[in-house]
C-alpha cells in the first residue's frame, strides 16, 4: 500500500473528541447515559461492546447527525451542537447503513463524494484509483452501487470516506461482512492513516481489530464501563490463560467447563480457551481431567490472554456488579 | 430417494448412505458478460456443518440462491437433497430452510407472530406449529417473551429469532448466508452453539462466514474465488494441502515502524498485523528462522523483538489462496 498523500494533520497532545455528559434518550430508552470520553488525538480508538450497548448512537453524536438529550461533546475543540460547520469538514463518517447513490457506478459516487466535500479535481483520479486498488474495487469501479455484494458495498463506503483525507474518521463497524483480504487491507489503510497522525474511532464486533488499537473503551448499558490500552484492560481480568488442543475440542470444552478453578472455557476456532482462577498449576489439573474423561490429543498450554476473553468477561452479567464503576486508566 | 410428497412432515434423515445433500455438477451462472459463478462441483455430506468461504463478490450468495431455487442457473446440475433443483425447485423448497444477515423478521409484529407467519408460509398444521415453536422458543432462550415486539428485541435477539423462523418447518438442510454478520462475540459464540444444536439432530448447514474461527468450526470448507471452486476439505486437510508457506510471529512494541520495514525485506512475501503482533510470510523452503530474523530485527535497532513460528491459520490460508489464485 503506498503511503497516502498527506495534508497536515492536526497537532498531537490535544483530545480529538472530548465528551462531557452526554446523554441521549429515544422515548424510554435510554441509548447513552452521561458519558464521558476522551480520545486522544493520533489514537485509534475502538468502542467495544454487546448489541446495543449504545456505540452507534454515541458515534452519530459526534458525527453530528443526532443532537445529544443533554451534556455536551467537542471535535477538535468544536462543539458538535452550536459548531457543526467547524466540524464536518474535518471528519469522515461512515455509517452501517449503506449510503451510497444505488444508480451510480463505483466510479461515479467515489467523484460525487470528493466533490462535495471539496476534493481537487487533480487530485480526485488518483486518490480515487490508490483507495479502489487498496481494497480490491478497482475491476469493479463500473458496476453500479446497487449490484455489489456486502461487503464491497463497505468497501466502497470507506473509500469516499477518506477521500478528503479527514483527521477524524468514526466509522461504526465497518469491516461488517467483509472478507478477511480486505479487512487485511482496510487495517493498513488505517495504520498508514494512524502513522499520519490522524485519529481514528472505530466500533467493531470484531475483537482481533480491538486488539490493534491503540485504546480501547469497553461500552455497556450507555456508559463506558472500562477504558485503557488493550494490555490495561487485558490486566483487569483475573486468572490465567491456557489454551487446550484435542482430538474433539468441543468434549474437551465441556469437560473443563466443569473443573474446579475453571471461570469459563469457551472455543476459539478449533482450540479451547480456558480461563483459570484457581490455585496450583492448571495445566496438569487439566490435561487429568481431560484424560479422565477419555478426550484424545489432548494439549495444554498458558497463552498471554486475549480480547474476546476479555469481552466474554466483560460482558458477562455476573461480573458487571463487581466492578458496576467505571475506573479511569493512565494515558 | 423416495419421493414423498411435501407435505409430510418428516424428521431429518442421518442415513449415511444417502445420496449427499447437496451434488453439483459444472453449476454455472452469468449475469450478462459477467461470470458468476463458474462451472463449480460440490458434494455435501448429509449431516455436517459445511462452511463455504470466499471474498466479496466470489460467488458465494449467487450460488446459494441457486440451491434454493430462487436463481436458475445457466448451466450445469444442482441436486439438493436428491431433487433437481434447477427442474423441480417447488418439491425442495419446504425441506430447506434460508437465513441470511438481514434477517427477514417483521419488527412491527411479535415474537410469536414471526413464527406464525412463517409457519402460515409453510402451511404447518396446527398440532405440528404448536410442537415446533415449543422448541424454537426453548432453542432461542425466547420463552416469556413470545409477545414482545421483535423491534424491541437486541440484535442477538433477533438473531436467534430468525433462525427458529427459518427452522420451523424442520428442514433438512439450512442455508445461513452471513447469520453473524456484525454480531458481538458472545451472541456469535451463543449462536454457534444452536448450530451445533441443529447439526447434532441431523440437520445439514451450508454456511457462509467472514469470521475465519466460525470457518474452523465447519467439518468440511470450501473457498470459492471468482466464481470457482479453488480448495476444498477439512480444515485440517485445508491448512496443510493449502499452505505453501510458513508464518513467523513476531511481538514488538515498534509495531508501525517494524511493519514497514518487513514488507521491504525481500524473503518476506507478506508482511501484516496480527491481533497485536505482526507476521511476516515465508516461502514454506526459506532459510529464515526466528533466530534468523530475531537476530536481523535487532540489528536494524528494533527494541526487543521475540519471534515465534506458528501455525497457520484458515485466515493464513485464505489469504494466501487468494493471493495465489489472483
Amino acid at each position: 500500500m503506498p503511503a497516502l498523500p498527506t495534508t497536515p494533520a492536526p497537532p498531537p497532545g490535544a483530545d480529538a473528541i472530548r465528551a462531557r455528559g452526554l446523554r441521549r434518550t429515544f422515548g424510554d430508552t435510554v441509548a447513552v447515559d452521561g458519558l464521558d470520553l476522551d480520545v486522544p488525538t493520533g489514537a485509534v480508538f475502538g468502542l467495544l461492546g454487546p448489541d446495543g450497548a449504545g456505540k452507534s448512537t454515541l458515534i452519530r453524536m459526534l458525527a453530528t447527525v443526532l443532537a445529544p438529550t443533554a451534556g455536551e461533546a467537542t471535535v477538535f475543540g468544536h462543539s458538535v451542537v452550536t459548531e457543526r460547520d467547524a466540524v464536518t469538514p474535518r471528519i469522515g463518517y461512515m455509517s452501517q447503513r449503506f449510503s451510497m447513490y444505488p444508480d451510480l457506478s463505483v466510479a461515479e459516487n467515489m467523484e460525487f463524494f470528493a466533490t462535495i466535500r471539496g476534493v481537487g479535481r487533480a487530485d480526485r483520479r488518483t486518490r480515487a484509483r490508490q483507495l479502489l486498488e487498496g481494497m480490491g474495487l478497482d475491476e469493479f469501479t463500473t458496476r453500479q452501487a446497487q449490484f455489489l455484494s456486502g461487503g464491497m458495498k463497505q468497501k466502497l463506503m470507506l473509500a469516499t470516506t477518506l477521500m478528503h483525507r479527514p483527521d477524524l474518521l468514526l466509522l461504526d463497524e465497518p469491516t461488517t461482512g467483509v472478507d478477511p483480504v480486505s479487512r487485511r487491507e482496510f487495517w493498513r489503510i488505517l495504520a498508514g492513516l494512524h502513522a499520519d497522525g490522524r485519529t481514528v474511532l472505530v466500533a467493531t464486533p470484531y475483537m482481533d481489530e480491538a486488539e490493534r488499537c491503540t485504546h480501547i473503551a469497553f461500552l455497556d448499558g450507555g456508559r463506558i464501563r472500562q477504558h485503557g490500552t488493550p494490555d490495561e484492560i487485558k490486566a483487569k481480568v483475573p486468572g490465567r490463560l491456557l489454551e487446550v488442543t484435542a482430538a474433539d475440542p468441543r468434549a474437551a470444552m465441556a469437560v473443563v467447563d466443569g473443573v474446579a478453578g475453571v471461570t469459563s472455557a469457551h472455543l476459539l476456532g478449533d482450540v479451547v480457551r480456558v480461563l483459570w482462577d484457581g490455585a496450583g498449576d492448571p495445566a496438569p489439573t487439566l490435561a487429568s481431567a481431560l484424560a479422565a474423561a477419555g478426550v484424545r490429543d489432548v494439549g495444554v498450554r498458558p497463552v498471554a490472554p486475549d480480547m474476546e476473553t476479555v469481552f466474554a468477561y466483560l460482558a458477562d452479567p455476573s461480573t458487571r456488579a463487581a466492578d458496576a464503576e467505571p475506573e479511569v486508566a493512565a494515558s | 430417494m423416495t419421493d414423498r410428497p411435501d407435505d409430510v412432515p418428516r424428521p431429518p434423515e442421518k442415513d449415511a448412505g444417502a445420496e449427499p445433500a447437496i451434488s453439483l455438477r459444472g453449476l454455472t451462472k452469468t449475469f450478462g458478460d459477467f461470470t458468476a459463478v463458474d462451472g463449480i462441483d460440490l458434494d455435501v455430506p448429509r449431516g455436517q456443518i459445511f462452511g463455504f468461504l470466499g471474498p466479496n463478490g466470489s460467488g458465494k450468495t449467487t450460488t446459494i440462491r441457486m440451491l434454493t431455487g430462487t436463481l436458475r442457473p445457466r448451466a450445469g446440475t444442482a441436486r439438493v437433497l436428491g431433487v433437481d433443483v434447477v427442474r423441480h425447485p417447488d418439491r425442495v423448497k419446504r425441506r430447506i430452510g434460508y437465513m441470511s444477515q438481514k434477517f427477514a423478521l417483521f419488527e412491527d409484529m411479535t415474537v410469536d407472530e414471526n413464527l406464525r407467519f412463517y409457519a402460515g408460509v409453510y402451511d404447518l398444521p396446527a398440532e405440528r406449529f404448536a410442537a415446533q415453536r415449543e422448541y424454537v422458543l426453548r432453542m432461542a432462550d425466547l420463552v416469556g417473551r413470545e409477545d414482545e415486539l421483535t423491534r424491541n428485541l437486541s440484535v442477538g435477539w433477533r438473531q436467534r429469532l430468525a433462525l427458529g423462523a427459518a427452522t420451523i418447518h424442520s428442514p433438512e438442510l439450512l442455508f445461513l448466508d452471513e447469520p453473524t454478520s456484525g454480531v458481538d462475540p458472545v451472541a456469535r459464540r451463543q449462536f454457534w452453539d444452536l448450530l451445533y444444536d441443529l447439526a447434532s439432530r441431523g440437520v445439514t448447514l451450508f454456511v457462509t462466514t467472514h469470521y475465519m474461527d466460525e470457518a474452523a468450526h465447519c467439518n468440511r470448507l470450501a473457498f470459492i474465488y471468482r466464481g470457482r471452486i479453488i480448495a476444498d476439505g477439512s480444515p485440517s486437510e485445508i491448512r496443510s494441502e493449502h499452505m505453501d508457506q510458513r508464518i513467523l510471529d513476531i511481538s514488538t512494541p515498534d509495531v508501525d515502524a517494524v511493519l514497514p520495514w518487513l514488507e521491504a525485506a525481500d524473503d518476506v512475501q507478506e508482511a501484516y498485523l496480527s491481533g497485536a503482533s505482526l507476521h511476516a510470510v515465508v516461502a514454506a523452503d526459506s532459510p529464515l528462522t526466528p533466530a534468523a530474523l530475531t537476530g536481523r530485527l535487532a540489528a536494524a535497532g528494533f527494541a526487543r523483538p521475540d519471534v515465534v513460528e506458528v501455525p497457520a491459520t484458515i485466515e493464513d490460508v485464505f489469504v494466501n489462496l487468494v493471493a495465489r489464485h489472483r
